[in-house]
């Protein structure tokens, strides 16, 4: 399994959004090391398929499905909905470890 | 380099969604005056807009609220004027929602994020900088309502015991 992080410094959620994954990856019992990614330019945005940060993919995909369709790359903070509807900056750690359960049933059944 | 706590709040003339132009002067009756830096697109500040609403709806009267939006809306389109016309609309903001298309207020204020609160006293004196509160996600687990408590103490003829605080939120998009 592949994990990725890509996060924008000017946006100060990326910090608590890392910890999160390396606890999601941990109550998961998936010992994968995040691939880090440090998005400072437009260009870079677009290169990297940036949807603000932070953006956490697992195996390619995004941990959000709402986001699938998004190709609005750029340097941004990104909104991410709780289960309980509310606006956040961080994806919730329910929404991580689902997307790392799925990628990682999906590579046991292969 | 934001203003710091003492300073003058600067006057300005911005034109506001609800088609007038706004100064200061427009809110001199109140006993104190909120002035935040705001945007449509940043997560930080959708977290925090429903607080800041009751906030604003509390204190009606008694303290005005303002909100600015200097972010460039070239670069970042859910910023533009009539985007924030159609937020502003969606969401009820008892406030004026401002535009600083040439971003000289953010700049004179030395905002740098959104949101980010200047609370002014009587005689708008800086008297509380930063954030809202100290818990963006969860509302009910902020042990410390900043804002809040930094208005009471005005509104009790007091200097706020917190002054000033980080503002956490998304940066403001420069030109």
């Amino acid at each position: 399994m592949r994990v990725d992080f890509l996060y924008f410094p000017g946006c100060p959620s990326h910090e608590e959004a890392l910890e999160r994954l390396h606890d999601a990856l941990a109550q998961e019992h998936i010992r994968v090391e995040p691939v880090v990614y440090c998005i400072e330019t437009e260009e870079e945005a677009r290169q990297n398929r940036f949807l603000g940060s932070p953006t956490i993919r697992v195996n390619g995909v995004d941990i959000d499905p709402a986001f699938s369709e998004e190709t609005s790359f750029r340097l941004t903070c990104r909104l991410y909905l709780r289960e309980d509807g509310r606006p956040s900056p961080l994806p919730s750690i329910t929404m991580i470890r689902n997307a790392l359960k799925a990628r990682h049933e999906s590579e046991e059944r292969r | 380099m934001s203003i710091v706590i003492g300073h003058d709040a600067y006057d300005f003339s911005l034109p506001g969604v609800d088609g007038k132009e706004h100064s200061l002067a427009d809110f001199a009756n109140a006993q104190a005056f909120v002035l935040v830096f705001w945007c449509n697109h940043c997560p930080y500040v959708r977290a925090y807009e429903e607080r800041t609403i009751a906030l604003a709806k509390e204190f009606a009267g008694q303290v005005a609220f303002a909100a600015i939006n200097a972010n460039d809306a070239e670069k970042y389109p859910e910023d533009s004027f009539e985007a924030m016309k159609q937020r502003a609309a969606e969401m009820g903001y008892p406030f004026p929602y401002l535009r600083d298309e040439t971003q000289s207020v953010a700049r004179a204020y030395g905002a740098g994020r959104t949101p980010e609160f200047f609370l002014f006293d009587n005689e708008r004196e800086l008297r509380y900088h930063g954030r809202l509160d100290d818990n963006h996600e969860h509302p009910e687990l902020a042990q410390h309502a900043f804002l809040r408590d930094a208005i009471i103490s005005l509104l009790n003829g007091e200097l706020p015991h917190i002054a000033q605080t980080p503002p956490v939120g998304c940066s403001i998009k420069w030109k």
